[in-house]
C-alpha cells in the first residue's frame, strides 16, 4: 500500500503541527504560563505521526509523552493540548493531569501513566475486550530506550503473545532515556532483538523518514489485526532535546547532535515532496500559514481558560462518592466539625 | 509460583486445594427440588457460587488469574468455571501479575467487568504499580472508571511463611480510588464479591484463606448482594467493643463469649470494608461502650486499627471512659514455624487480657 499524494499533504501537515504547537508551548513555557515541564519530540516527530498515520477508526492508541503528533493524528486539537499543559478547567483533564495523559474515547484515544511499560498490558487488555466483543480492533503503544528496560513491559508482551492480542508496540529508539544512552540501557544490539524472546514479528525502519515509518506501521497493523499477535516496530531515531525543558543535554555529544539535526523528518520530507511534486514551496508555506493562524486562536482561547475550582475538582475519585467527599469535609474541620 | 504452595496442600490446619466443592454443576447453594433443608455452603465456594451466578447475570464478566481454569485456582475458588464459561471468559495466564491487572484495566475500559485472582494476595505487590498508580487513580483523571475485582486469599495461620500469610490490606486501604473488602463469613464473601463484581470502581477483595473450609453458613436465598462500605454488628454488649474483621472476628466473638461469663457483655463489629470504612457504626458501638478494644491480623503500625483510634479521638473524644487499646500482629514479617506463627497471631489469651484490663479501667 503507498501513501497517496493527499494522504501525503495530509501527512505534512500533522508533522508541521507537531512541530510549530510544540514551539507555541516552548514560548508559553518561557513565559512561565505552563504547568511543570515541557517534555519535546523535536526531530522524532517522524515516527508518532507515521505509526499512528497507519490505524484506522476504531483502533486504539495510547501515546507516552513524546508522542504528541500521534495525538493529533488521533484526532486531538491543539487547543486541548494548549489547555492541558496550561491546566485550565476546560481541559480534556480539567486539571487533573497534564499534557498527553487524557482520554478521547471516541477517537480511541486512551492515557497512559508516567510509569513506563504499563501502557502495554492495558492496551492487551483492550483489544482482549474488543476480540471478546467481536471487534478486530488493533492497538498501537510507544516506548523508548528506557520504556522496554521494565518489567512491566516484559509481563506486558509477554501476556500478549501468548494471547496473540493485536497490539502494534512502536520502540522509539531516539539514543537517551532522560541522560542514560542506549547501551547503559540495553544489552541486546537493537530493542527489534527482543521479540524474538517473546514469540512476536518485529521491523526496523529508519524513524525518520515518514514515508517509510508509515509503510512499516501499516504492515505491522495488518500482521495483528490478521490474527497473528503483537508486533514490535523499532523506528530509529533521535531526540534532539533534552529529556525536558529544564535539561541542557551536556551529555550529549555536539557533532552527533549535528549529525541528526541535519537529518532531520520535516526537512527530510520536504525535500521528497520538492523532488517528487507533491507538494511545492508555496503550497507548503501556505499549509504553514493555516496552522500559524489555527494556532494563533487555540493559544488566545486556551490563555482565556479559567483555572480549574478546587471545589469541582476534587469529586469524581469514585462513581460512589459519598464517603469520599465527606473525608474531604473533614479536612478542613477535622474532627470538630 | 510458589514453592509453599504445594506445602500448603499437604494440609495442616485447612484443607486446601482438595475435595469436591458442593453443587458444583449448578453453583446453586443449595438444591431446592430436594426437598431437604439447605446445606451449608463453606466461604470458598460461596464465592466460587458468587463467580459463577453473577457470570450467568452478566456476560461482560470475565476472569483472569494463574492456574484458574484448567486447574480451577490453587484453592479452586473457580473450580469448574472453565467448563462452564470457556476459555474466553476463564483465562489462565502467564506468571504476570502486573499485566493481568493491567489487561483487566485495559478490558474494562473497553466494557468488560473483570475479576482477576491473585493466586495469593502477598503476590499483589507485584502489581502494586498498576493498582495503585493506574487502576485508582483513573477515574479522577480521567472520568472513565476502571470497574475491576482484584481477588485471592490473605491471611495467615495455614503455615505459609512470610510470603504466603500476608495480610496487605493496610497498603491499599490508604489509597485514595480504591475500595477495600474483606469479608468474614460465607454469605458475606458471596454478597460482598457480587457487590464488588457490579461497583463501577476498582475494588480489592482480600479473602481469608483460613475461613476458606472452616466458615461454612446456609446461604441466604436470592441474590444475597451485601453492600460495600457497611459494617456488621456481630454480637451486641455494653461494656466495651471490640472492631476487627477477617478471620479476627471469630477470634472476637469466642473471647466475648468468654468475657460473658465473666459478667463483661462485649460488642463485636465486623468491619466488612476497609475503604471506605463504616466509621458511623464503630462511633455508634463506642459511644454506647465507651471502650474500644481494636483487633487485626495486620502489622500494628498504619494498620487500619490506627486510622480507627485517631477516628475515635477526633469523634467519640468526650465518650471514652479509657484509653483505645489495639490488639495486633507485631511488625514483624510472618515466621514459617507453627509455633512462631502462633506467636505472631493475636490470641485468645491476649485478646481476654486486654479486653479485661479494658473492662475494669
Amino acid at each position: 500500500m503507498t501513501t497517496s499524494p493527499q494522504q501525503q499533504k495530509t501527512l505534512y501537515r500533522h508533522l508541521l503541527l507537531t512541530r510549530l504547537l510544540e514551539e507555541r508551548m516552548v514560548s508559553l513555557y518561557r513565559q512561565g504560563k505552563m504547568t511543570g515541564g515541557l517534555f519535546r519530540c523535536l526531530g522524532q516527530e517522524a515516527t508518532a505521526v507515521g505509526t499512528a498515520f497507519a490505524l484506522e477508526d476504531g483502533d486504539l492508541l495510547i501515546p507516552v509523552i513524546r508522542d504528541l503528533g500521534a495525538t493529533l493524528v488521533r484526532g486531538a486539537r491543539p487547543v486541548d493540548i494548549l489547555r492541558q499543559v496550561m491546566t485550565k478547567a476546560d481541559a480534556p483533564a480539567r486539571g487533573r493531569d497534564g499534557f498527553l495523559h487524557f482520554c478521547l474515547p471516541e477517537k480511541g484515544l486512551y492515557s497512559g501513566i508516567a510509569m513506563l511499560g504499563t501502557a502495554v498490558s492495558v492496551l492487551a487488555g483492550m483489544v482482549l475486550a474488543d476480540r471478546y466483543l467481536g471487534k478486530k480492533t488493533v492497538g498501537m503503544t510507544y516506548l523508548g530506550e528506557g520504556g522496554t528496560s521494565t518489567g512491566a513491559f516484559h509481563e506486558g508482551i509477554n501476556f500478549a503473545a501468548v494471547q496473540k492480542l493485536p497490539i502494534v508496540v512502536v520502540l522509539e529508539y531516539n539514543r537517551y532515556s532522560y541522560s542514560t544512552p542506549s547501551e547503559m540501557q540495553c544489552g541486546a544490539a537493537t530493542l527489534a532483538d527482543k521479540a524474538a524472546g517473546y514469540g512476536v514479528a518485529s521491523a526496523i525502519v529508519d524513524g525518520n523518514d515518514v514515508l517509510a515509518v508509515v509503510e512499516a506501521a501499516r504492515r505491522a497493523v495488518a500482521w495483528s489485526r490478521e490474527g497473528n499477535g503483537p508486533f514490535l516496530l523499532e523506528c530509529k531515531t533521535y531526540r534532539r532535546k533534552g529529556h525536558a525543558e529544564h535539561d541542557g543535554q551536556a551529555y550529549v555529544d555536539a557533532e552527533e547532535l549535528a549529525e541528526w539535526t541535519r537529518r532531520d523528518p520535516i526537512a527530510r520530507f520536504e525535500r521528497e515532496l520538492d523532488s517528487s511534486g507533491g507538494m511545492d514551496a508555496a503550497a507548503r508555506q501556505a499549509v504553514r500559514a493555516e496552522i500559524d493562524a489555527e494556532l494563533d486562536a487555540a493559544v488566545a482561547e486556551a490563555e482565556a481558560s479559567p483555572a480549574p475550582l478546587p471545589d469541582r475538582e476534587f469529586r469524581g475519585v469514585r462513581a460512589d462518592e459519598e464517603a469520599v467527599v465527606k473525608r474531604r469535609a473533614e479536612t478542613f474541620v477535622g474532627g470538630l466539625g | 509460583m510458589s514453592s509453599s504452595a504445594s506445602n500448603l496442600a499437604s494440609g495442616r490446619s485447612i484443607e486446601l486445594a482438595s475435595g469436591h466443592p458442593t453443587n458444583l454443576e449448578s453453583g446453586h447453594p443449595s438444591n431446592p427440588a430436594s426437598g431437604h433443608s439447605p446445606a451449608e455452603v463453606t466461604y470458598v465456594d460461596a464465592i466460587r457460587i458468587a463467580l459463577g451466578e453473577e457470570m450467568e447475570r452478566d456476560e461482560r464478566i470475565i476472569l483472569l488469574g494463574e492456574d484458574i481454569g484448567v486447574y480451577g485456582g490453587a484453592f479452586k475458588a473457580t473450580a469448574g468455571l472453565l467448563e462452564r464459561f470457556g476459555p474466553r471468559r476463564v483465562i489462565d495466564t502467564p506468571v504476570v501479575e502486573e499485566a493481568i491487572v493491567g489487561a483487566a484495566i485495559g478490558a474494562s475500559l473497553r466494557g468488560l467487568r473483570p475479576v482477576v485472582e491473585m493466586q495469593f494476595f502477598d503476590f499483589a505487590a507485584r502489581a502494586f504499580d498498576m493498582i495503585t498508580n493506574f487502576a485508582a487513580k483513573h477515574r479522577y483523571r480521567t472520568g472513565l472508571g476502571v470497574p475491576i475485582v482484584i481477588r485471592g486469599p490473605s491471611g495467615a495461620g495455614v503455615h505459609a511463611g512470610p510470603f504466603h500469610s500476608q495480610s496487605p490490606e493496610g497498603y491499599y486501604a490508604r489509597t485514595p480510588g480504591l475500595a477495600v473488602v474483606v469479608p468474614s463469613t460465607a454469605a458475606d464473601a458471596r454478597g460482598l464479591l457480587k457487590a464488588a463484581i457490579r461497583d463501577e470502581d476498582p475494588v480489592l477483595f482480600l479473602e481469608h484463606k483460613l475461613l476458606y473450609r472452616r466458615a461454612k453458613e446456609v446461604l441466604p436465598e436470592g441474590d444475597g448482594v451485601v453492600p460495600i462500605g457497611k459494617a456488621a454488628v456481630r454480637r451486641t454488649g455494653r461494656d466495651l467493643t471490640i472492631v476487627t474483621y477477617g478471620a479476627m472476628v471469630s477470634l472476637a466473638l469466642e473471647a466475648a463469649a468468654g468475657l460473658a461469663k465473666e459478667g463483661v457483655e462485649a460488642e463485636v463489629i465486623d468491619l466488612r470494608t476497609l475503604l471506605p470504612l463504616d466509621e458511623e457504626t464503630v462511633l455508634e458501638s463506642v459511644r454506647k461502650t465507651s471502650k474500644a478494644l481494636l483487633l487485626h491480623e495486620d502489622a500494628r503500625t498504619l494498620g487500619i486499627g490506627a486510622e480507627i483510634a485517631a477516628t475515635l479521638a477526633e469523634k467519640a473524644f468526650e465518650w471514652l471512659d479509657a484509653p483505645v487499646l489495639r490488639v495486633t500482629a507485631p511488625d514483624t514479617p510472618i515466621p514459617f514455624s507453627p509455633n512462631l506463627e502462633a506467636a505472631y497471631l493475636p490470641g485468645l489469651s491476649t485478646l481476654l487480657s486486654a479486653a479485661r484490663r479494658l473492662a475494669a479501667y
